[in-house]
């Protein structure tokens, strides 16, 4: 187990590198440069334009601003957002606490819901509830994410009013510091009445939004697995046991059916991010989802290939943490090659 | 009392080409302390039979029986609830792969110890006192370290060591075993059956044994049933079965043993296939490839009847041998 963890964590090395070089490529492939973004519409003179490109050293050949961009990386040195001149580093984390709320509860949602949908449909194999959820999970997962949003915010929030429409907080009767940046916990933490309901209030719609692509593939992937653990001999063993059938389904059955469907959970974790920008996008949610769209257009270089390269370690870790849960949830593995 | 009592078992199940009748007619009964081999060739529809004993088919399989008794209890008529109970506390059955049937994810205590939570209840350690017993019982070695291990760390035939404690954990009456040594290397073979039958002796318990191998239930059995492409074609005591075999069948099984045949020779074999669901003959199911086959046989299916010179024995055949008259049923 532990060669097993040591194999995956020095195979984070190259991928590392092979991010830094992908973001820095990606960014300047887009049209339009930070420049032209930074100066306006009236422009500047030549003879200044040119000074501030050589100021920003995009003046320099590619080879030479990667290799510079790679030695300040490694110094801990993430560069300086061009729109506002703070710390990428400081800017991304900043706002990591908003995304990461949204991401668990969104998660949280796709388990919740997807797992048992799994179950049922796999239990009741080729019958009404089978083919009900299955096609709700293909409804679910076919669905433009911007426009699920908007449907939702038409229905709870505009005709209902159940549901504010964007933000984290009703700021205009709460007001409490940044504590953890969880403003779930922060309003707890605040003791202020009421708070917490609103923090919840304005999480509900956009950790639905979120939460369906995952919550589908979730519903698919956990049918398909325990179909093929309900045809295993040791299911048959369970039942000649006399054990009753919850006990046969949702424990030896599920918790083989588990290994592959953690595994899938896990990579979902990473599309959420990507899911993320465009559900932040719809809500104004101040996430590294938002701020990254918005580095984006301002071609905001090192701002953009932070955000992707924190993003892409963010992911690598949580698939770290899938590999560990494998060896806890798959014994085979734990005394593995 | 007899443990198990089975009158007229049929199972069928769904095809894309209608139903497939695995399992026709089947008669058994089990007492006691007694050991019934049912041997056949693959497909003869040994285990499905027993899988409808045990009430493990799946829910699309189609069962008829005229009566189906478990220790004296109608089975037939029982709710699922305590039917299922039945299951692991008066009837257990191991299988064919003992690598297979037990669940990868939970170590050998865990499985055992669930069997035991369900039906003889008791403290936490008293369980693990009975499990390590059992473990002991079984011939397992270091019982407390093996107790902790999961399937995968164990061999083929410590598993199904494991699968028979497993099996035995809540003393059930009857043993239904599947093939319990097909699995295994011939080495260990013998060990299993040795066992399984040393235990069935200590614990008085009936056992049934799916097999096809006749050297196997020369040395085990009581009565043994022989079943051919889902029908029983000959029941019989062993000794009986053995000397004077009856059904044409049965007769070219035993000649198919090396033991039985002539040195030096070619073994015999008998040609052809145990017929499929499209290539089921009008007469009797055995006639294509009987040596005895005569013109009754390809027309009409021959009915299971009593044997009155020999106690509790069942034929299906015009034309048995061995008996000093032509044809049973005339």
């Amino acid at each position: 187990m532990f060669k097993f963890i040591l194999n995956k964590i020095v195979l984070i090395i190259p991928t590392f590198f092979g991010i830094t070089l992908a973001a820095f490529l990606f960014v300047r492939l887009l049209p339009g440069d930070p420049i032209t973004i930074l100066t306006g519409e009236r422009g500047v003179s030549p003879e200044r334009r040119a000074e501030m490109v050589a100021q920003l050293g995009l003046d320099q050949p590619l080879l030479v601003q990667y290799f510079n961009y790679l030695l300040n990386i490694l110094q801990g040195d993430f560069g300086q957002s061009l729109s506002t001149h703070r710390p990428v580093v400081e800017e991304f984390f900043e706002r990591l606490p908003a995304t990461l709320e949204l991401s668990f509860f969104a998660i949280l949602i796709a388990i919740i819901l997807g797992v048992p949908a799994g179950i049922i449909a796999a239990v009741k194999r080729g019958r009404w509830p089978d083919h009900l959820l299955m096609g709700v999970a293909l409804t679910g997962y076919s669905m433009p994410i911007f426009w699920w949003g908007l449907l939702l915010i038409m229905l709870f929030s505009t005709q209902l009013g159940w549901t504010p429409v964007s933000g984290r907080l009703d700021i205009i009767n709460y007001y409490f510091d940044p504590i953890t940046g969880f403003m779930v916990i922060d309003a707890w933490l605040s003791g202020q009445e009421g708070a917490v309901k609103s923090a919840l209030r304005h999480l509900i719609l956009p950790s639905v939004v979120l939460s369906t692509i995952p919550m589908a593939v979730i519903a698919r992937q956990t049918r398909s697995a325990m179909l093929e653990v309900l045809g295993e001999d040791y299911i048959r063993t369970a039942y000649a046991k006399g054990l009753p059938t919850w006990r046969v389904i949702g424990i030896h059955a599920l918790r083989n059916a588990l290994i592959t469907v953690v595994t899938v959970i896990g990579l979902q974790i990473g599309t959420l991010v990507a899911g993320a920008v465009l559900t932040e996008t719809i809500f104004a949610w101040p996430g590294v989802g938002k701020w990254m769209i918005d580095a984006i257009s301002h071609r905001d270089y090192p701002a953009v290939q932070g955000g992707l390269l924190f993003i892409a370690m963010l992911v690598m870790l949580v698939n770290l943490m899938v590999d560990l849960m494998y060896g806890w949830i798959n014994p085979r593995v734990r005394d593995g090659k | 009392m007899s443990l198990l009592t089975v009158r007229n078992l049929s199972v069928a199940f769904p095809t894309q080409n209608g139903w497939f009748q695995a399992v026709e007619g089947i008669y058994l009964e089990v007492k006691a302390g007694e050991v019934v081999a049912i041997v056949g060739e693959s497909g003869s529809g040994k285990s499905v039979a027993m899988l409808a004993v045990m009430n493990l088919l799946p829910p699309t399989a189609r069962i008829s029986c005229d009566e189906l008794k478990l220790d004296g209890q109608d089975v037939l008529t029982m709710p699922p609830k305590q039917r299922r109970q039945l299951n692991g506390g008066t009837v257990a059955m191991i299988f064919q792969e003992p690598m297979s049937s037990l669940n990868p994810c939970f170590t050998i205590g865990y499985q055992i110890d669930e069997t035991l939570r369900i039906h003889l209840g008791g403290s936490k350690k008293e369980r693990i006192e009975r499990s390590l017993h059992l473990l002991d019982l079984v011939g397992i070695p270091d019982p407390k370290r093996r107790y902790q291990a999961y399937p995968h760390q164990m061999s083929g035939g410590m598993s199904q060591r494991a699968m028979i404690a497993m099996a035995l954990a809540a003393n059930p009456k009857l043993l239904i075993a599947d093939e319990p040594t097909t699995a295994l290397d011939v080495t260990v073979q013998a060990q299993i059956l040795e066992l399984l039958l040393k235990l069935q002796q200590t614990q008085g318990m009936g056992l049934i044994l799916i097999t096809h191998d006749m050297g196997v239930v020369a040395e085990t059995a009581q009565q043994v049933v022989v079943q051919y492409a889902g029908q029983q074609v000959e029941k019989q005591q062993v000794a009986g079965l053995f000397k004077t075999p009856h059904h044409p069948y049965t007769a070219a099984l035993l000649d198919a043993l090396p033991e039985r045949a002539p040195a030096g020779d070619f073994l015999p074999t008998i040609p052809g296939i145990v017929p499929g669901q499209k290539d089921r003959p009008i007469g009797c199911l055995f006639s294509p490839r009987c040596q005895h086959a005569q013109a009754l046989c390809h027309e009409q299916q021959p009915l299971l009847q009593a044997l009155p010179s020999r106690q509790a024995a069942w034929l299906r055949c015009h034309y048995p041998l061995n008996l000093t008259t032509e044809a049973v049923d005339g």
